[in-house]
């Protein structure tokens, strides 16, 4: 897992993208500008965070969920 | 012939769909798909801690902000484990200094190897050769190099052709032996005898008909 560690928590890669997504809905290609990661890493990342429950796809975009909100506060 | 294709699988060709692949690499787990808008060098090596591999990940960390500009994004794939890769990424950086920047592909199963025809047997049967896949942003496969074990990659000649690519992809053009960014592009031949007469008149520098050339 590249965004989260085994021990359940976002890596600094999965962090900067969870924090990209605090301000609302972000397509992926926002989450890279504004995270500073490349793209590639920000798709395989959601994939990560969506399906461990950090993050909601809505359409092509991404959200955070409740467990990812308080996961970064 | 079925045992051989069992050893080398699919040999892409140029033109073609890239095959789709998950791999886990060094950066966690990557689809193909997830390069999707970006252009892609696709590169094999035959194993880690060995001395020509270690000299082509160094350079090819050299021109990665090179490829960057360009927006390319570069991708390593060998038959090692990626813990390998991690502790080989980790000695490089600590002996040299160069940290690798780029993700490097665990192909324990060989999946991606043999989907792209990267094992030949003729050279290993169990490693990859030195593969180059160029994939465009549409994801198509547009130039594909091959060097044997012992011979490292020419980092000027994979930034010239993704260049050339790059530069004919914009103006419809052509690009002649040894061409680099700034040299003449050759204007694509003409289909009638029409066309042949008119582009004489274009101004463009012809040595005849067939072979014109243009400043870009």
């Amino acid at each position: 897992m590249a965004c989260i560690s085994p021990d359940g928590k976002p890596t600094e890669s999965g962090s900067k993208m969870l924090r990209a997504l605090q301000a609302g809905l972000k397509s992926p290609e926002e989450i890279s500008s504004e995270a500073g990661l490349p793209l590639f890493r920000v798709r395989s990342g959601l994939r990560e965070l969506t399906e461990a429950g950090l993050a909601k796809q809505r359409d092509d975009r991404y959200e955070l969920s409740e467990k990812g909100a308080e996961l970064i506060k | 012939m079925e045992e051989v294709k069992e050893q080398t699988g699919h040999m892409p060709r140029i033109g073609e769909p890239a095959p789709a692949f998950e791999a886990v690499t060094t950066h966690g787990k990557l689809k193909l798909e997830d390069f999707k808008g970006s252009w892609l060098i696709l590169f094999s090596h035959p194993a880690d801690f060995t001395p020509v591999c270690t000299t082509e990940f160094i350079a090819f960390t050299e021109i990665y902000p090179e490829l960057q500009k360009r927006g390319v994004e570069l991708l390593g794939l060998s038959v090692d484990s990626v813990s390998s890769h991690i502790a080989w990424v980790r000695n490089v950086e600590e002996k040299t200094k160069v940290k690798i920047p780029f993700p490097i592909i665990a192909d324990l199963n060989k999946e991606v190897s043999l989907a792209y025809g990267m094992i030949h047997p003729g050279q290993s049967k169990t490693e990859t050769v030195r593969c180059v896949f160029i994939i465009d942003p549409n994801q198509i496969i547009r130039t594909i190099l091959y060097y044997p074990l012992t011979t490292g990659r020419n980092m000027d000649e994979i930034l010239r052709i993704v260049d050339a690519l790059q530069t004919t992809d914009k103006n419809a053009v052509a690009t002649p032996a040894n061409w680099r960014p700034g040299d003449m592009v050759v204007v694509p031949p003409p289909n009638t005898q029409e066309m042949a007469e008119e582009r004489l008149k274009q101004g463009y520098e012809c040595t005849d008909w067939y072979l014109c050339k243009k400043k870009l």
